[in-house]
């Protein structure tokens, strides 16, 4: 959450509460949205660790609110963010743990493992179908959920396989 | 004997094997599966799973070694190319993957033509002709011919055709196959949206994305049934879809 944060500050000062709406209008009803609170303690440590400057605003009818702005600390840390690439999707770990290990534990059977995986996956695809469907408005959220949908793809492909290879073995 | 109505599809023990060069392809080794009236089923496996030959045979576009398939509780038994043939322009529609439309005929001409040949009303089948290519979106393509459209377009006239004739059942074999990531979506648009009024949906596909679009999704490995699952789509923020969706810091 930090340096998206750092990001949003960019176009100028803001409070916390500002800056959750503008998440939520970027990304769209489908991202699972930080609470409030999330973002109020991480305003807190980038402003320990000088990327951002809070400035208290007093409010004559309510408590006072703090507006933060980037420092150029701050601005030099998200330059450096947009210019490192980003790490590759890993495969999922712990399910390729149960499948390799199954064999020798005589708990559990690997096409079984596979089959129930295949379900899960498959519903949340379906999930993200109809999240696809309702959310056609945002361009940025529509393409987070496409890029959702076909790592899931990829890994009911590679289900897929791992079921071909397994049962040709039986 | 109980009100239950029979379901329209009914297969037990199914068997297919193709016999060409080299060893036999066992395609489809003993198949059950049921369909009832207003389900929408997706069948997927890796390619050379038989999937294909199992639409095959439920749309009598093959014949099975052995086995029954019973549609609507009438039995296919001693059902010969003509019966058939009757059936797939009545009760069973089929779209396939290269839309096989007829390229020397007009869009209207190509959705109209299987009415016709079901003994509809010239006026009627021009009235559903134009009802459903509305409901395509593809009005003012009327007059085009085939390769005047895009694929995504062809196969949207493809699915006119063969919901024309109000079949009962829609067997659909990779409908999406040969479509971009837009085409896809637009199939399972409108998929889904012929579903949500009761159309019985057989769809064929290695697609997981377009299978998702199905109630029930059945996973077909080496020419048996691997798996049957009824799908459901659960709310919107069940810790899968949420979880897959979060950015990671």
């Amino acid at each position: 959450m930090r340096l998206p944060l750092l990001a949003l500050l960019a176009r100028g000062p803001a409070h916390g509460y500002e800056l959750k709406q503008d998440l939520e209008q970027l990304l769209g009803a489908a991202y699972p949205q930080p609470n409030v609170g999330q973002i109020y303690v991480t305003l807190g440590r980038l402003d320990k660790s000088g990327l951002i400057e809070g400035e208290e605003i007093e409010q004559s009818s309510r408590p006072n609110k703090k507006i933060y702005r980037l420092t150029d600390a701050g601005r030099e840390a998200l330059a450096a963010w947009f210019e490192e690439t980003s790490e590759e999707p890993r495969v999922r770990d712990e399910f390729f743990m149960k499948l390799a290990l199954a064999p020798r534990t005589g708990l559990a059977d690997q096409i079984a493992l596979i089959n129930r995986q295949r379900r899960q996956y498959l519903n949340t695809m379906r999930t993200l179908s109809k999240l696809a469907a309702e959310d056609r408005d945002n361009r940025i959220s529509a393409l987070l959920i496409e890029g959702a949908m076909l790592h899931l793809q990829a890994d009911l492909d590679w289900l897929e396989r791992c079921q071909e290879e397994l049962e040709e073995q039986q | 004997m109980s009100d239950t109505p029979p379901p329209l599809v009914l297969a037990e023990a199914l068997t297919k094997t193709h016999h060409g060069e080299g060893a036999p392809a066992h395609a489809v080794r003993g198949v059950d599966l049921t369909v009832r009236r207003g389900e929408f089923v997706a069948v997927t496996g890796p390619s050379g799973a038989g999937k294909s030959t199992l639409l095959h045979l439920l749309g009598g576009l093959q014949k099975p070694d052995s086995g029954a398939l019973c549609l609507d509780g009438e039995s296919t038994d001693g059902w010969g190319e003509a019966r058939w043939a009757v059936e797939r322009r009545t009760r069973i529609g089929v779209v396939f993957q290269f839309f096989n439309l007829v390229s020397d005929l007009s869009v209207a001409d190509n959705v109209e033509l299987p009415a016709l040949l079901a003994g509809t009303a010239p006026r009627q089948a021009r009235a559903r002709r134009a009802e459903l290519l509305t409901e395509l979106g593809m009005n003012g393509k009327e007059r085009n011919m085939p390769g005047e459209l895009s694929g995504g377009e062809q196969q949207r006239v493809a699915l006119a055709r063969a919901l024309v004739n109000q079949p009962d059942l829609l067997l659909a074999d990779e409908p999406a196959g040969s479509l971009d990531s837009r085409g896809t979506r637009e199939v399972m648009r409108l998929l889904t949206r012929f579903h949500g009024r009761g159309q019985t949906i057989v769809l064929v596909t290695h697609d997981a994305r377009l299978a998702t679009a199905a109630d029930r999704v059945i996973s077909f490995f080496d020419g048996r049934v691997a798996d049957d699952v009824e799908l459901d789509a659960g709310p919107l923020r069940a810790t899968g879809a949420s979880g897959v969706l979060e950015l990671r810091d």
